[in-house]
């Protein structure tokens, strides 16, 4: 199957030609009720994933983090401790897989770089003044390019989520088209910010707006608001790729970003991926974690399965 | 019918006595049926004597058929749809409409009560009062019933669904042998006062009320088909109507006890609602809800309701 | 399948455990406070739908123990009717409680000899019984608010007849607003299912009832029908087919006796082209699907518009294909067994006719366990109003897909069956909802959702559906003097 986005726009070609015929598109996407979402997604919750079937997905689910740090207050320091963990996540267990990607700002992703160098993590930077987003086009794509230049592997660009809550649907598609070019190699993951879109129709449309202007993740949050990733909100959005490559036949990954936390969380993802999408899509190059602590429960589960006695937090490493 | 020799008709009493003065003979009414809005004879072209309380001849009433009941049922069914989607408010001024022409033709029906019951002219002109009456009852009834027996009922979950009295659809309505004016329009309009439409047979010795009553429904702004009455053999009639497979209900009312257990048993084929008679001793008594809520059904109707957004969930 | 799918995501078994429920060898009947024998000393067996494995062996009631059981329920009446309302009140919540305490032993219990999924028993009839003694117990005390007089009076006796489908849920109904309003009664369980009706005359000890109040009667149509003719019995209350309950209208004819009947269906689930599809699939698949389709009010025909029939058809077809067929004690199994071999036997009869008829047949790729009853999830397509299979009610997870080309077609296809239970109506347009509700003849009507149940909400079907309504307030007045 194709695997690049390039062939989207083409199959959709008209769609995009204007802003009328855009939202058109947009609004004319069937329409999402909440309880029925919600309910099928807390119903896909209960399935109950033990021994074999967790382990396998314990360890697809450290190959699916994209260990993260975003504050602040991030050091060189902290980005070399964040690598090292992601190369080896487990120090006592080498059998354990590496994460995808580290995701750092764009002023840390040399740093990055040289602490995963080697190891097939990926880098990926946040950009586009991330995380509101709120700065002129030119900023934005300096931002992508300077990161890009720094060798990312990935950007995490997000959207003007003001421009898409003003129905201003080309803008937004034309900034991503910008991005997706200044990203050159990179894949780029489109951040929807779904809490601040608010109603599943926005996400829907606002998956669909990504994945026409050549998104090649499309993710849920920043983790800097409230309300991120959800299994509603995913499940939302894996729909949506299934659709987009049912019609195009260009495959988009997702990323739930913030709020992970629990192995249990993530597991839940998984059954979500595995029974919504399917299983092409069970592949850190189509389905990735952006968290951080989730990390660490992952591996404390994948020591409680291989020693049978519950680990404590002095067991993983606090990076 | 009756096997006591007839006496003439009341108002040739005196005919024939040679007297020298000849009084007006009056023009006398022949009796029809009304279905669908019109006012057939009996497809079988029968007829039988019906007399007062004392034997004698009052008219030639139509002894309708199964077909003239069948014919009623198709009249019924076809003016279900427009009078159970009318609003309530509108049936309501249609019922009121009723009482309004029957207040009009008042001394006829105390005439015609009088004669079929037997009752001084005093005692009808009650019953006739009190008849008048139940159809403004009913009247007020119509846009209030849903709210005393449908509701919002308050579910676990995110959705919230509201229950509401339906009309049942075509109802066979038996109506009292005793009471031929009263008693038939207290099972008649709490019937269609809710939507419903009605073949009723009316009372079988005494079913001129019933059939004039027709003529009133006709200019009272009632679609026709709503109310069809028919006269004749109430055994003879009800039996087609019980095993009726297009007919939803049937108020037994006007039913012995073993003819009733008959039509229950025929009823049950397609499962029909069934109103037992009950003994009655006073139709002027204040009626309950209970002959309305007997021919509604209960349809309660489920909506989602969730957050007003896509941030209330959480796992 | 699942199974047959390429996924690398194996789901390991996640069997519930047996252990927490403890199942006698023998049951007796439940008369009088008391288990005891047939009088005649006759027993059934009841077996496991998912194994044939026996699990118990039941006493089986016959017309002397009927006799036994009313006069029972009649003598205790006496004092249950004459109790003060709050006091019946605080019995029905004691069980409430006792059934939430128990409610994994039940769960386990029910998916036993029912053959239904752990995860359907588990979180839907479990935690809708106990709603349902939850809401009825409030009312003991209150009835004299429901509208239905200053003080409505009990009937006597109930007799009550139920089905295997919800066994344990359909004893709640019955029950629980039976002995609010102060009546006592004889209940009798379906013969494939009588397991959780016989635990819950445990419950009922526990609880400290008073002997007579509740006595349970295992058994065949036999039984039932001399319960629902025994004299001394003041109402009836059936769940089940529509031909047994056209055989009880006839037989309480020209008695006193009070009836509601709560029958069979061919529930119209109509797709509108403006539906939110995902949420209408799962809809159709809540459908049809849960508890195997042997569900009365189940959206057996699916209606689509025309123009998103082929959209709707194949998410619907990918859907079926991650239902996981198997085990009904996994806690990831979506499709169990049917509940027995009779049953089986009725839904292959009737899928091979729709097959003659014509119609198109399709089900994923699934394997069958090798014993136990069971029947994959089926869709019949090319279906005409004119098809067996979309006007009989099939009782098995078998859908008969329908179109129509405007609103009003579809409601007239969506009306023409004898049944009128149920209907299903998917649009994101709210007066399309409305209109469309309106002129639907069926008690429950589902929009943009399907297959919620709610102890305050009346429940009962129109035309050869039934008549009566079971649960909210409407409920009280099968079940009183009114």
């Amino acid at each position: 199957m194709p695997t690049t986005a390039s062939s989207a726009a083409h199959a959709l070609t008209d769609v995009t030609a204007s802003d009328g015929s855009l939202r058109r598109f947009l609004h004319g996407l069937p329409g999402v009720d909440t309880v029925g979402l919600e309910a099928r997604a807390a119903s896909l919750g209960t399935r109950s994933i033990k021994t074999t079937a967790k382990a396998y997905a314990i360890d697809l689910a450290i190959s699916m983090v994209d260990l993260t740090t975003l504050e602040g207050a991030d050091t060189p320091g902290k980005v070399r401790a964040l690598g090292a963990k992601a190369v080896h996540p487990d120090p006592t267990d080498r059998a354990t897989p590496t994460t995808a990607a580290v995701c750092v700002y764009p002023d840390m992703v040399a740093t990055a770089k040289e602490a995963v160098a080697g190891s097939g993590v990926k880098v990926a930077s946040v950009a586009t003044a991330f995380p509101a987003g709120r700065a002129a086009l030119d900023v934005k794509l300096a931002d992508v390019r300077d990161a890009v230049a720094a060798g990312a592997d990935e950007i995490d660009m997000v959207i003007d989520r003001g421009a898409f809550l003003a129905g201003k649907y080309l803008k937004v598609y034309e900034e991503i088209v910008a991005v997706k070019e200044a990203s050159g190699a990179a894949r780029l993951k489109v951040i929807f910010e779904t809490g601040e879109l608010s109603t599943y129709d926005n996400i829907r449309r606002a998956s669909w707006l990504g994945m026409l202007a050549g998104a090649d993740f499309i993710k849920t949050s920043t983790g800097k608001v409230a309300v991120n990733a959800t299994p509603a909100n995913t499940l939302l959005m894996l729909e949506a790729v299934r659709d987009f490559r049912a019609q195009t036949g260009v495959q988009v990954g997702v990323k739930p970003a913030g709020g992970i936390r629990t192995t249990k969380d993530a597991v839940k993802f998984l059954v979500l991926v595995n029974e919504t999408a399917g299983t092409d899509w069970l592949d850190n190059h189509w389905f990735r974690f952006g968290a951080s602590s989730l990390l660490n429960d992952l591996l404390m589960q994948r020591q409680k399965l291989a020693t049978g006695r519950y680990s404590g937090p002095d067991y993983v490493t606090v990076d | 019918m009756s096997d006591k020799p007839k006496k003439a008709h009341k108002g040739e009493q005196g005919h024939g006595d040679g007297a020298a003065e000849h009084r007006r003979l009056s023009v006398l009414k022949t009796y029809k049926l009304y279905v669908g809005g019109k006012f057939p004879r009996s497809e079988s072209g029968r007829v039988y004597e019906v007399t007062d309380s004392k034997g004698t001849w009052l008219a030639n009433a139509p002894r309708a058929s199964r077909k003239d009941a069948r014919d009623a049922v198709v009249a019924a069914r076809k003016a279900f749809g427009g009078w159970s989607g009318a609003t309530a408010y509108n049936r309501g001024q249609v019922l009121y409409r009723v009482a309004e022409m029957l207040e009009g033709r008042r001394s006829q029906f105390v005439q015609e009560v009088a004669d079929a019951e037997g009752l001084s002219r005093s005692k009808a002109a009650e019953q006739v009062d009190a008849t008048i009456d139940r159809w403004v009852w009913y009247a007020g009834w119509t846009d209030k019933i849903a709210q005393v027996v449908g509701g919002g009922n308050p579910v676990a979950g995110p959705f919230f669904n509201l229950s509401t009295p339906e009309p049942t659809g075509v109802v066979a309505v038996l109506a009292p042998q005793e009471s031929s004016f009263l008693g038939l329009v207290s099972v008649v309009a709490p019937v269609i006062a809710t939507g419903n439409t009605a073949v009723v047979i009316a009372s079988e010795r005494s079913p001129l009320p019933a059939l004039s009553l027709g003529e009133v429904l006709a200019t009272s702004d009632l679609p026709g088909g709503v109310v069809n009455v028919l006269s004749g053999g109430t055994a003879e009639i009800a039996a087609p109507l019980a095993a009726h497979q297009d007919v939803n209900a049937i108020d037994l009312a006007g039913a012995g006890e073993e003819l009733a257990k008959e039509l229950e048993i025929a009823a049950a084929d397609n499962l029909k609602r069934v109103l037992r008679p009950q003994p009655v001793d006073d139709w002027s008594a204040t009626p309950g809800i209970d002959r309305m809520t007997a021919f509604l059904e209960t349809k309660t109707v489920w909506h989602p309701t969730g957050a007003l957004g896509a941030s209330g969930s959480s796992y | 399948m699942a199974s047959a799918m390429a996924s690398a995501f194996e789901y390991a078994p996640a069997p519930e455990s047996r252990s927490v429920v403890d199942i006698a060898p023998s049951y007796g009947l439940f008369i009088d406070g008391e288990f005891t024998e047939a009088a005649d000393g006759k027993v059934f067996k009841t077996v496991s739908p998912s194994t044939e494995e026996v699990l118990s062996e039941v006493a089986q009631a016959g017309a002397e123990d009927v006799d036994r059981a009313v006069a029972a329920a009649r003598r205790a009446f006496v004092k249950w009717s004459a109790l003060p309302g709050s006091e019946r009140a605080k019995y029905l919540f004691r069980i409430a409680r006792i059934i939430q305490e128990r409610s994994r032993e039940l769960a386990v219990l029910e998916t036993l000899d029912n053959g239904k999924p752990i995860k359907e028993t588990r979180d839907t009839d479990l935690p809708l019984v106990a709603a349902h003694f939850f809401y009825y117990a409030g009312w003991a005390d209150k009835l004299g608010h429901a509208g239905l007089g200053a003080d409505p009076r009990p009937l006597g006796v109930a007799g009550q007849v139920i089905p295997w489908n919800f066994p344990l849920l359909m004893l709640a109904w019955k029950i629980a607003p039976a002995l609010a309003t102060g009546n006592t009664v004889v209940l009798k369980p379906a013969e494939t299912t009588p397991l959780s009706a016989l635990f819950f005359a445990d419950i009922c000890r526990q609880a400290g009832l008073p002997r007579g109040v509740v006595n349970i009667l295992p058994g065949y149509g036999d039984t039932g029908a001399a319960l629902v003719a025994h004299p001394d019995v003041d109402k009836v209350a059936f769940t089940g087919s529509t031909a047994v309950g056209k055989a009880i209208a006839r037989q309480v004819a020209g008695t006193r006796k009070k009836v509601t009947l709560e029958l069979g269906g061919k529930g119209a689930n109509i797709v509108f082209d403006d539906a939110p599809i995902d949420q209408a699939v799962e809809g159709i698949v809540t459908g049809i699907f849960f508890n195997q389709g042997q569900v009365c009010c189940a959206g057996s025909r699916l209606l689509v518009q025309e123009s998103v029939q082929e959209e709707l058809l194949d998410s619907l077809k990918r859907r079926l294909s991650t239902l996981r067929l198997g085990d009904p004690l996994d806690k990831n199994t979506d499709i169990g067994a049917i509940n027995s071999a009779e049953q089986l036997t009725r839904i292959n009869a009737l899928v091979e006719q729709g097959e003659a008829e014509g119609a198109e047949r399709w089900s994923p790729a699934c394997e069958l366990p090798s014993s136990g009853y069971w029947f994959a999830p089926t869709l019949f397509t090319n279906v005409t109003q004119a098809h067996t299979v979309a006007r009989d009610e099939i009782f098995g997870p078998v859908l008969s897909v329908l179109t129509f080309r405007t609103p009003d077609e579809a409601v007239a296809k969506a009306n023409n069956t004898q049944y009128g239970l149920s209907a299903g109506i998917w649009t994101e347009k709210g007066s399309r909802i409305l209109a469309v509700a309106n002129k639907l003849r069926a008690g429950v009507v589902w929009s943009n959702t399907f297959n919620k149940f709610d102890p305050t909400s009346p429940f009962g079907g129109y035309k050869e559906s039934g008549y009566g309504r079971e649960g909210g307030r409407h409920g009280l007045e099968a079940y009183l003097d009114v």
